[in-house]
């Protein structure tokens, strides 16, 4: 019995571990290109390898957005919407009256930036909806039939719960808070905010000594940016992927538990809609306001 | 849950997503809400100024229609007086030409009493000649009584 216990403990973990686990390409430790067999393989390769699962699904779903917006925008009537095309209005005019509250300066970029973020967002984090088992077990057996190792096929569905991800975008919205500064304030306009914030003096000598201080005290706030984005969206997904796991895995221990499974996930993935549509929108509009930010100079203050 | 190479993935896609939805999405689709909002405004707009016509119309309807019943009744009230006046100048007309038949008649009527007269005259003077011829027969002279007989011609 308690090696029973102990077993099925073990496939608990490793049907955590499974999970949490991405479907990795890169350089095998005998030199060779594959796809990882394990974790440890997988972190192993190194940076130059690819989570095929995330990075495929990412853009499986950016082009689904696009396609959609695409085939509502070529045949855009000023008419009477229908269908389709009031979803793509009612999203685009959220995302635009978004964007003109925060955002007061002319920039053609950020509304098309917006909407892309909020939709995209929106339908990485919806891949949490979709049964936990479902899609990685069509991945084994088609792995299976290609030839794989039942147990080295990973499969994560949902991108956003992969940090890749989430700080790839978050690094994109970084740049363009570093380009839109220099453009706008121009380089020295920008040094000045790290150099003579908050601390400033109209002695020079002492403005010297306030410098470095200044910097220690700016430079985290530019660079936390980037990173709260990207590990805020990151983080609620994952946690919200780790509960459905850890109730996927109470299916299993016996028909009481399964019950109360059962009204769990239910009552979870009615609140994950709400963190769903909550972190794409949270993304979008931090975005919006990391924009706004580096276009205001110091007289706006 | 290592970084790698999925991160710069995921930047050139986002990349390249920002492009396409900024090239192909946005602007027709803003473009066309646009013009939407521009319509829907345009014609509350026109529907106002409808409205408005529609009240000026109204007050000119009524403006003309009093206009109009004012004029009728200025109309009837000059038909009405002519009227009155036409029956005068017809009463007139009419005494005066019954005046002027009486005149006509009574000078007639006078004219045949003075001719009945005259001609009666000259028949009693014809009838008391031969009355009184046959009377004292050839013992009258002519001319020793035809003063005799012209005065009692005259007393006629």
């Amino acid at each position: 019995m308690s090696s029973a216990e102990h077993a099925e403990a073990l496939t608990s973990s490793e049907y955590i571990k499974h999970h949490l686990t991405n479907l990795t390409y890169g350089k095998l430790p005998d030199g060779t290109w594959g796809f990882a067999h394990n974790g440890d393989e997988a972190a192993q390769m190194g940076f130059w390898a690819v989570n095929v699962d995330t990075m495929g699904w990412s853009l499986f779903l950016g082009a689904l957005f696009f396609f959609i917006f695409r085939s509502v925008a070529k045949k855009v009537t000023s008419d009477v919407p229908t269908g389709a095309q009031n979803v793509v209005e009612f999203a685009i005019e959220f995302v635009d009256s978004n964007v003109k509250g925060m955002f007061p300066y002319k920039n053609k970029m950020i509304g098309p930036m917006a909407l892309t973020i909020f939709v995209w967002v929106f339908f990485m984090n919806a891949m949490d909806l979709i049964a936990i088992d479902l899609l990685p077990e069509i991945a084994k057996l088609i792995g299976v039939s290609l030839g794989a190792d039942p147990h080295a096929v990973f499969f994560k569905v949902v991108p956003s719960t992969d940090p890749n991800i989430t700080l790839g975008m978050a690094a994109c919205v970084f740049i363009l808070i570093l380009w839109y500064s220099i453009t706008q304030k121009g380089v020295v306009g920008f040094l000045k905010e790290f150099t003579l914030h908050p601390f400033s003096s109209s002695n020079p000598i002492i403005q010297t000594l306030f410098i470095p201080v200044n910097l220690v005290l700016e430079l985290p706030g530019l660079f936390a940016k980037p990173v709260s984005l990207g590990l805020r969206l990151f983080g609620n997904l994952y946690a919200g992927e780790i509960i459905f796991i850890l109730i996927a895995i109470l299916y299993g221990a016996g028909i009481l538990f399964a019950g109360v499974a059962g009204l769990i996930q239910i009552v979870w993935a009615l609140f994950h809609i709400l963190i769903i549509y909550l972190q794409a929108l949270i993304f979008m509009v931090l975005t919006i306001v990391y924009m706004s930010l580096s276009y205001q100079t110091d007289e706006q203050h | 849950m290592n970084l790698n190479a999925t991160f710069i993935g995921q930047m050139v896609a986002f990349v390249i997503f920002i492009y396409l939805t900024h090239r192909f999405v946005w602007p027709p689709i803003v473009a066309a809400m646009a013009e939407r909002t521009k319509r829907i405004a345009d014609g509350l707009q026109a529907a106002d100024k409808a409205e408005k016509d529609l009240e000026l119309a109204k007050q000119k309807v009524v403006e003309q229609l009093t206009s109009a019943k004012k004029e009728a009744a200025t109309i009837i009230d000059q038909a009405n007086k002519r009227a009155i006046e036409i029956v005068e100048e017809a009463k007139e007309k009419a005494r005066l030409e019954g005046d002027r038949l009486k005149a006509s008649a009574q000078a007639e009527i006078e004219q045949a009493t003075s001719r009945a007269r005259e001609e009666l005259r000259s028949k009693v003077v014809t009838l008391a000649l031969a009355g009184a011829e046959k009377i004292l027969e050839s013992s009258i002279d002519q001319n020793a009584h035809n003063e005799l007989v012209n005065k009692l011609a005259a007393e006629l």
